[in-house]
Parts: C-alpha cells; structure tokens; sequence
C-alpha cells in the first residue's frame, strides 16, 4: 500500500466509533481525576464528603481487587479462592517495609523493635524531599507487596495449579488460611507482629504533591491512580493473545490444549499476574485502613469479594469495577439507615432496623442475584463509550430505516 | 512412653471427641458431594444455625427434650429448603456457579445469624447429661467427650446400614454413580437428593448438639471453620466415601488437639494443619484414601 491510499482509506463507522469512544474516555478520565483532585484540595470537608471520600478511596481499591479476581475466575476458568491470602501478603509487605525507624519500638514493642530497622518511604523522604520521596517510597513498596504475592503464587502454583475446579477452590481457600496462620504466628513476630497490630505506616493522607511552594494532596487521587494503572494493564493484558489463550483454556481446557496452548504456563502466568495485583490491593488496603492485621483476612473475604465479581458479571472487568462501587457505596453509605433503624424519608422508626439488617437485605439481593440473574450486571460484555456511540448510531440508522419505509409505503 | 501419653491424654481425648463432630458434618460434606458433586459451602452454616436454634428454643422456656428435638426437626427442615431453593434451580448450570450459590447461601447464613443474635455470642445451654464433668485416667472432662465417638460410630453404622441394604440407599448409590442414568431408569432424582440433605442435616444437628456442649458459646461464624475442616476430612478420605469421612475427620481431630498440646505458641497453626493436611493428600494422591480414580472424558 502506498502513501496515498494509506490516506484515502476511508474508516468504517466501527473504528469512527472507537476513536471517538477513546476520545470521550480520555475527556471522562481527566473530568475524573479533576474532580478527586479538588475533592482532596479545594470543596470544605462536609457530611457529604465524609460518607463520599471512604467509598471512593475503599470502592477503588476493591475494583481493583475484583478485576484481579475476575482475571482468574472469569477470564481463565480457575475457580481460586485464595485472594484475601495474597491480599494479606500484600499489605503486610507494605506496612512492614513502610514502617519509619523511629516508630519501630513502638509498634513492635513486644518484639524488641522487630527485625526490619528501615522504611523505605523514610530513606527516600531523606534523599529526595518529604512530599516526593514518601509518594515514590509508597509506590515502590506497593511494588514490593505486589511482588512478594506473585512469588508466593509461583511458589504455590506449581503444585496446586495442577487441580481442577472445586479442588483447585478448596486449595487456594486452604493456603489462604495457612498464610494467615502464619502470619499471626509469633516464632515470626519480629517480622510480622504476631498476632499484633501493623500501624503508624505511610498512609493515603501522606500522599502529597509539591507544586511550586504549594503543596497539595492526593488522598483519594492516590487509590485511584494506582489502581487505574493496574486495571489498564490487567485490561491490557486480556486482549492480548496471552489472553485469548485464557479464554480459550476457560472454555475448553482440553480442546486449547489440543491447539497447542501450553495450560500450565498459562495458568501460572494468569495466578501470578492476578496474585500480583490482589497484593497490590492489599497494600492499598492497608493504607486505607491505616493498621493491618493478619486475623481481619479471613476466607469470608474472599467469598464477598467473588460475590462482587459475580454481581459485575464473570468475565467483566467494568463489570467488577461498577459492582466494587456499587457494592461498597451500598454497605457504607446508601444502606446505612437499615442499621440505624431510621428511614431516610420521614422520621419513621421501624423496629426490625437494627444492626445487621443491612447485610441481611444484602445476601438475599445477592441470592436474588445468584439465582435469577446469573449474568449479574454486565454479564461478560464491556461497558465502554465506543460501545455506546455503536449502539446509539445503530439505533438511529433503525430508526431513519423505519422513516423511509414509512415514506415508502 | 507411657508418662507422656498420660500427660497429654486430654489432648488425645478432646482430639477423638472433636474428630466425632467432624465426622458427623464431614458426611453431609461427602454426601452432597457424591451425588450432587458440589461443595455444600452452607453446610458448616446450617451446623451454627443448628446451634442457635437450641439456643434460642431453650430461652423461649422449651423443655430440654422438646428443644433437642426442635433442634433436629428444624435444622433437616432448613437443609431441605436451601436444596431447594438455591440449588435446583442451578442444577443444569455449571458447577461454578452452583458453589457461589453455596456460598452465597453461607453468606445468608451468617448475616442472618449476626442479625438476630447482634454480633453477641450466645451461650449454648448445657444438656444436663452431656455436660457433666468426669475424670477418665487423670484427666477431667465432660461427658460429651466420652458419648461424642461412641454416638457417631453408632450413627454411621446405621447410616451404612441405610446405604447398602435399604431402597433409598440403593437409590442413592445408583445416582451418586450416574446422575443421568438413574434419572432413566426411574429414580426419582428430586427426592433422592432432598433426602441426602436430610441425612446430612440430621447429621449435622446431632454433631451440633455434641460440638457446643463442649465449645459452649455460638458465634455466626463458628460454624465456618469446622465446616471447612469437615470438607478437608471428606477430601482426606476420599470425597463420596463415607468411612473415608470419619477416619479423615477423627485424623483432624486428633491432630489439630496434639498440636495444642505442642504449646501456647503453637495453636495458630491448629487450624492451618488441616489445610497443610489437605494440600499434601491433593498433591500425593487427589482422590483421598478410599477414593475412587475418576477418569476425564472429552
């Protein structure tokens, strides 16, 4: 082809549709992350934003989690149940790396001051300035989390990886437990508290940015970004031909296996990349949270977590993400009153309103779910702009289509 | 030798009182999942709401006899409607989707227990003849202790019984063999698997009755750790087998009560034993002990 057709080449309405879908996403991120930054910087802290600011950060950091899970679960067919392990992982790498020197004493006080006797948010804080330096140090210890959760998946991998559905299930839910045991197990308390509390780590409210002599925050940007970054490349990472090999190992093992997909490969490369980033979750987790303990991740997680994912739809990653926020939002904030046992309308005080009610109402709409709309939100389809420009336009071309006949007739 | 098994002879025993009560939920496990081949993750559920069922029939003012069997009649009763409303909808749907109804129903489960007892543990009633304290060879304990393995291996015999030489037992085999076969050959499916919940359920019920008379307070999450370690029992003996079951389940038992025994330090890994124990069957051999080898067809 030469320069001139390359030029003349006329676009189908599909990929005039997907370049005005990337356009409008571009614009719809920027609107985003304008408005978290002002939301950190410059609207007055209200009751309003008090609700607001928890569900974002938290509903960003289980989105993030979610698609992570949904990477296994829905994308490759590998019914693990092992997340709220490598999550705990996760945040425990962070925190005990993150952990200033000078607070060692106090947070380990029953293990003389603990092993570890440096901070990386701390060193770099030293070297390149407080702002900068905790938000690389952050970062970089996040990777950390990240990693220490992909080698334990490796590790774990080559034996459990070889089991099929339920038993691959109760494996993964196994080694969860075992993780947790051992982290709370004091032969290692000078690494991991025992049984303790991690606390007084880097936390989102450290995250700052100095622009000039200004300095601003990134509380609730931080959670964001991060975890953006990582959905774009697990995103990425589906539709690349490693990822049609996952899809393929998930409909037809044997028959991927027939056409030359090499599954063990395959489904290590898919347990360690979602391990990776549910460890990364667990970092942002810990940071949210501000103190970590290893009792708090119990295989209960992982079940709320799936039921997010199967509220999304399996094998959806805005799916996950619409379903993180919905369900966070739900729990924290809109379906509070159920506990309180006051209606939001009127001043109604109704008897059976009390603590728990709302995650009764919860399981049974999720049952609900489960039973009658097994597709849950999304179904596997994608919620995208390009997807709704396509929609639109076919609508309307229906819809001229329709007026002519008409005029025909 | 002597001296150090008397030392810790009450570890041995609460090991095979705790392995008795696994037994017991660990058959509702390797049933459901001969014939369904489904991990029942409500199952350790239905044991808690056992539970709280005696709880609270004994704080409504019921006599003891009235309430154990209040206790039995409701918790087949739950069982059964579980089966029935979670999972025969989904049984021509893949098997994923059928174990997150599972455990969706277990997340039911627990919510609606937090909901009714408000997140407060609630002291199981003591049945008078269980809980009477005893001394066996120096050391003290209740009765529970002695009755609980007596009680399951009576069960399992009549249970074994009930599997090999009666209808529904034939019954049960022929659909835990093949599911559609049977369906031809005139079983009648539906009724077969809601009495497998019954079986299971009764089983669970009288395990709860044992278990918290011993461990005494109910939480809505004590019923999720020895459901799952019953499930690792029926894996351990090879999941469908019920005598593989109960010697799983009397393993766990009586390891997890040695490694107390180890000390204080020690207990955290009480309950990451049974997965250790777990994973090291699955690697070394998948099919449990008395499993049978299944073949993948394409």
């Amino acid at each position: 082809m030469n320069k001139t057709m390359n030029k003349k080449v006329l676009r189908t309405p599909d990929e005039v549709a997907k370049r005005q879908g990337m356009w409008l996403t571009i614009v719809a991120l920027v609107i985003l992350y304008v408005a978290l930054f002002a939301l950190d910087n410059f609207i007055k802290p209200s009751k309003f934003t008090l609700m607001l600011i928890p569900v974002l950060k938290k509903g960003a950091i289980y989105s993030l989690v979610c698609v992570s899970m949904n990477l296994l679960n829905g994308f490759t067919g590998l019914f693990s149940l092992g997340q709220a392990g490598f999550m705990l992982i996760g945040a425990y790498a962070y925190a005990i790396f993150s952990i200033p020197a000078a607070q060692h004493a106090s947070v380990y006080q029953y293990f003389d001051g603990g092993a570890i006797q440096f901070s990386i948010p701390e060193l770099l804080s030293n070297a390149l300035g407080a702002n900068f330096g905790s938000f690389l140090g952050a970062v970089i210890c996040i990777i950390i989390a990240g990693l220490a959760a992909a080698i334990f998946a490796a590790l774990i991998g080559i034996p459990v990886l070889r089991l099929k559905s339920d038993y691959l299930a109760i494996a993964t839910l196994g080694f969860a437990e075992i993780i947790r045991a051992i982290f709370q197990w004091n032969g290692l308390g000078a690494i991991t508290n025992g049984s303790n509390l991690l606390r007084k780590y880097t936390a989102f409210s450290d995250m700052k940015i100095q622009i000039g002599s200004q300095v601003f925050k990134l509380s609730t940007t931080f959670p964001f970004l991060i975890a953006m970054i990582s959905i774009i490349i697990i995103v990425l990472l589906i539709n690349s031909s490693y990822g049609r090999a996952f899809k393929a190992i998930r409909d037809d093992e044997v028959a991927a296996e027939a056409m030359g997909i090499n599954l063990f490969k395959h489904k290590m490369l898919s347990f360690v990349i979602s391990s990776f980033f549910a460890g990364v979750g667990g970092a942002l987790l810990a940071m949210f949270q501000t103190t970590v303990q290893a009792s708090a991740f119990m295989s209960a997680m992982t079940y709320e977590l799936l039921l997010i994912v199967v509220i999304g739809g399996i094998g959806s990653v805005s799916g996950s993400c619409i379903a993180a926020f919905l369900y966070i939002a739900c729990s924290e904030w809109w379906l509070r009153f159920l506990d309180s046992g006051m209606l939001p309308f009127g001043n109604i005080q109704v008897s059976f309103f009390r603590d728990g009610f709302r995650k009764v109402v919860f399981s049974v709409v999720i049952m609900i779910i489960v039973l009658f709309f097994s597709q849950g939100i999304m179904g596997n389809k994608e919620l995208s702009f390009a997807g709704l420009i396509r929609k639109i336009k076919a609508k309307k071309a229906a819809k001229a289509e329709k007026a002519q006949e008409g005029g025909a007739a | 030798m002597i001296e150090f098994l008397h030392e810790n002879f009450r570890y041995l025993l609460s090991g095979i009182s705790v392995g008795g009560q696994y037994a017991l939920i660990a058959i509702g496990y390797t049933m459901v999942y001969g014939i369904l081949r489904l991990i029942n993750f409500a199952h350790g559920d239905v044991f808690m709401v056992a539970g709280l069922i005696m709880v609270y029939a004994i704080a409504a003012g019921l006599p003891m006899w009235l309430s154990i069997i209040l206790v039995l009649v409701l918790t087949v009763v739950l069982g059964v409607v579980i089966e029935r409303v979670a999972y025969k909808p989904l049984r021509s749907s893949p098997r994923m989707s059928v174990m997150i109804s599972a455990i969706g129903v277990s997340y039911l489960l627990q919510n609606c227990a937090l909901y009714f007892t408000g997140g407060l543990p609630r002291s199981y009633p003591s049945i008078p003849f269980l809980s009477k304290q005893i001394t066996i060879w120096g050391a003290t304990t209740k009765m529970v202790t002695v009755i609980t393995p007596i009680l399951t291996l009576v069960l399992i015999f009549a249970l074994v019984f009930l599997i090999n030489h009666t209808k529904i037992g034939m019954a049960m085999r022929a659909v835990a063999k093949d599911f559609e076969t049977s369906q031809l050959m005139g079983i009648k499916i539906n009724s077969v698997i809601s009495f497998t919940f019954v079986i299971g359920c009764f089983l669970a019920a009288v395990g709860s009755l044992l278990y918290f008379s011993n461990y005494t307070t109910v939480i809505p999450t004590s019923g999720a750790m020895p459901g799952l370690k019953a499930f690792v029992a029926a894996v351990f003996g090879g999941i469908g087998s019920i005598p593989g079951a109960v010697i799983g389940a009397f393993i766990i038992g009586i390891c997890e009560n040695i490694i107390k025994a180890f000390g204080q330090d020690w207990t955290v890994f009480s309950d990451a034993f049974t997965f250790v124990l777990l994973i090291v069957i699955l690697l070394v051999k998948p099919t449990g002990i008395f499993g049978e080898k299944a073949t993948d067809k394409v």
